[in-house]
């Protein structure tokens, strides 16, 4: 178990790197995420709103932003995300995850610190920033 | 094109179950290799009583409705234009498989950028579970692209 005391400003997480988003990654999604949105998966759809190709469903990528904190910290002890989306994802992309303590800070008897988050494509790319709030004993 | 007179709206509340087999398929498509997400024993060996929702499954059962988009669209934001550019959780109780949960959402903010190229539209739920417990929130802020 994390504990606070132990944790440092500056602090890096564990970096996670996902596979190269595939058409099935995204009809994998759809399905699981619920988010139909023939934008994901249709190209047909795609070509008739005026982009050449299917993009990545910008939740996939904070699905994998989970993944980067529930590897790290038991999931109870996360007690917010919070994402911007900077870019489009792009089929093909493969997304590293990172996480760095931003801040330390107690607030009533929580000890809590600030993760800052992003999700970076092979060339970058920044897709994905946000911040999460973790408790820790 | 949004109307500001939209603010405050309240949407139809919608409910979702929390399935194990979905929330299998969700670790699947996400390459959440855990057990604790697929393994009900695993869950369980670390206090859970059935398997957990990964943090941003809210957002797919909040989608559980047959047309997910409908509310925007009625309020003037048509799916091929919609971007989404935040997306907030902020967590107060657990939900495990099993959870029946309400979402209750409400437009709270609606604004334009480049003199209404970009229109803005944030929309925030309250999430509660069948016991009444109110086990989180979520903001969503969309952009239209005009």
């Amino acid at each position: 178990m994390r504990r606070y005391d132990h944790i440092e400003v500056g602090d890096e997480l564990p970096s996670l790197v996902s596979k190269p988003i595939s058409r099935t990654t995204l009809a994998l999604f759809a399905g699981a995420s619920g988010d139909h949105n023939p934008m994901h998966i249709d190209i047909d759809f795609v070509k008739k709103a005026g982009m050449d190709d299917v993009f990545a469903h910008g939740m996939l990528s904070v699905a994998y932003l989970g993944r980067l904190l529930t590897g790290w910290v038991k999931q109870s002890a996360i007690k917010s995300i919070d994402v911007q989306f900077t870019s489009i994802t792009q089929l093909y992309a493969e997304i590293t995850c990172s996480g760095v303590v931003k801040r330390k800070f107690e607030q009533g008897n929580e000890k809590l610190i600030e993760v800052s988050l992003s999700a970076v494509d092979q060339n970058d790319d920044t897709k994905i920033i946000g911040q999460a709030v973790i408790k820790l004993d | 094109m949004l109307d500001k007179s939209d603010i405050g709206k309240v949407f139809p509340k919608t409910t979702a179950e929390v399935e194990k087999g979905r929330l299998r398929f969700f670790a699947k498509a996400i390459g959440e290799s855990s057990p604790i997400y697929t393994d009900e024993l695993s869950a369980k060996a670390v206090g859970y009583s059935s398997l957990p929702i990964p943090p941003t499954f809210l957002f797919s059962l909040k989608m559980d409705v047959p047309n997910p988009f409908k509310n925007y669209q009625d309020i003037g934001a048509p799916l091929e234009k919609i971007l989404h550019a935040n997306q907030s959780f902020i967590y107060h109780q657990p939900v495990v498989a099993g959870d029946i949960v309400t979402f209750e959402s409400s437009v709270v903010d609606i604004f334009d950028k480049k003199g209404g190229e970009l229109e803005f539209l944030i929309e925030e739920t309250r999430v509660i579970n069948q016991l009444g417990v109110h086990v989180a929130d979520l903001k969503t802020t969309l952009v239209l692209r005009n």
